[in-house]
């Protein structure tokens, strides 16, 4: 193997660790909502830092790359798409970072049936399924696996337009729990955002395998 | 410790001062490029290590120039025993008129070895180390002209090679060649460098960022900046350095 194409694999591996530290964190937050675990959502507070200092090395890395290798065609693709898949990755740790705070936040558990009602367990499923699928495209560079994300996203996008009429009617009977509610819609909200940048990272995936733009696109 | 140092070197070529109180110290199994606009002094440094300098006349120079803690230049240094250990690879490749194998087995016999089974298998590994034995193997018995330059600039690495040295001093190695050949030799400092302290000098500044972990700019005779190669190539300390390697002179 070629030195550039190791520095290449090395930089993959780190973006593949930082995507499971990301998937992960999702997890842990998901359970933290189930079980009302403020622990485990403290503790995904704090491991934030570490999907921080990824972004930073991964940044840095590119930065050699570029400035050493010069690189051209497939590997350019490889290094522009990876910088932006990070960028993703980093905003995609600070919503698991954010909803974590809803949890620590919060005075009283989560009320189990408004959690079933509006979906959002099943969306933060749906939402950490779509990440895990996106890594595995990017692993294998498995771009028929990374077009399957967009219609994932259709159905995060579904729920997250159903949300607004079920909390709303939620709080006209719960008014004691309206703020809960509120941070259950604005968990829900940011859940539609992981798909995005999912969608995103998957787009990056196809520009660098196929070197074809699907940015700003119909999806078809 | 450092393989390689130097400290305040100081070069004439009779009345001109052509290396201005260098001081640098190379770690060993690293490369280290040279670079900088012509006549600025690369050569010159490089030559410093196998004091090819000396052949040339009304040449002064003070200052030290360490390899393995030894001063090179101490009256008790052999000159011959230096070479052995510092093999030197030039611009343009210069095989002897003699076939592939006695080109490689050269060094070998200057030295006085005569053993043929020692020999034979030195020139084996030298050319695999140089990545040309799966190209040569089956004609070392022909000319070494018969190779091409790519091929002929491997054969002059595995000569140097074929000695053992413990450094490697390559000017311009790959400048005579074409974008493959220069390819399949800075892959050969990359995997070189494994065994040997590497140190290259190349006016082709990308060359410099995909071969060496560190970068020495040299400026009409002076050393102006000496880091990591990551760090030239990011954010040197000198606006110089940074005006040479973005194009804007030289
Ligand atoms: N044998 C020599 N006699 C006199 N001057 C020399 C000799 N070799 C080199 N020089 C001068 O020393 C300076 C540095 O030369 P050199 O080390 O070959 O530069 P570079 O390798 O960076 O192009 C140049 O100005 C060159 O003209
Ligand atoms: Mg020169």
């Amino acid at each position: 193997m070629s030195h550039l194409e190791t520095e290449l694999q090395s930089l993959k591996a780190e973006t593949v660790s930082m995507w499971n530290l990301v998937v992960l964190q999702l997890k842990k937050t998901r359970e933290a909502l189930l079980t009302f675990d403020k622990d485990l959502a403290r503790e995904v507070m704090l491991n934030e830092k570490r999907v921080n200092a990824y972004e930073l090395k991964i940044d840095r890395d590119c930065e050699n790359i570029f400035a050493l290798f010069n690189p051209v065609a497939v590997d350019l693709r490889f290094l522009l798409a990876v910088l932006k898949i990070n960028n993703n990755l980093e905003r995609t740790g600070d919503i698991a970072e954010g909803i974590a705070k809803f949890i620590v936040n919060t005075g009283a558990d989560f009320d189990r049936s408004l959690l079933d009602a509006t979906n959002a367990i099943k969306m933060f499923e749906e939402s950490e399924k779509m990440l895990k699928d996106v890594l595995a495209a990017f692993e294998n560079e498995d771009t028929a696996m990374a077009r399957s994300i967009f219609k994932k996203d259709e159905y995060l996008d579904e729920i997250n337009q159903k949300a607004n009429e079920t909390v709303a009617s939620y709080i006209r009977q719960h008014i004691d729990k309206t703020e809960q509610a509120l941070y259950i819609l604005s968990t829900i909200r940011k859940l539609e955002r992981v798909g995005d940048q999912s969608k995103n990272m998957a787009e990056e995936i196809i520009f660098y395998v196929e070197a074809k733009v699907l940015k700003h696109k119909p999806k078809a | 410790m450092s393989k390689i140092e130097t400290k305040k070197v100081d070069l004439y070529y009779g009345d001109f001062h052509a290396l201005k109180g260098i001081t640098i110290s190379m770690k060993a199994n690293t490369v280290t490029a040279l670079i900088g606009p012509s006549g600025c002094g690369k050569s010159t440094y490089l030559r410093l290590f196998n004091r090819m300098n000396d052949l040339i006349d009304n040449v002064k120079i003070s200052g030290m120039v360490m390899i393995d803690g030894k001063d090179i230049y101490d009256r008790q240094t052999q000159v011959d025993e230096l070479r052995k250990n510092v093999g030197m690879v030039f611009q343009k490749p210069n095989p002897f008129p003699k076939t592939i194998f006695e080109n490689v087995a050269y060094g070998l016999r200057v030295n006085g070895v005569t053993d043929k089974k020692f020999i034979e298998e030195r020139v084996e590994r030298s050319l695999k180390q140089s990545a040309l034995w799966e190209e040569v193997k089956d004609k070392l018995k022909k000319s070494a002209f018969e190779l091409s330059g790519g091929q002929q600039q491997r054969l002059c690495i595995a000569r140097a090679l074929a000695i053992e040295p413990s450094v490697l001093l390559m000017d311009e190695p790959a400048s005579a060649l074409d974008p493959i050949s220069t390819a399949k030799i800075e892959e050969l400092i990359y995997e070189l460098k494994k065994e040997y302290t590497i140190i290259i000098v190349t006016h082709n500044m990308q060359q410099a960022g995909r071969v060496s972990d560190y970068t020495a700019f040299f400026y009409i005779g002076e050393l102006i900046e000496y880091d990591e190669t990551k760090k030239i190539f990011t954010n040197p300390e000198n606006p110089r350095t940074q005006n040479y390697i973005t194009g804007r002179f030289g």
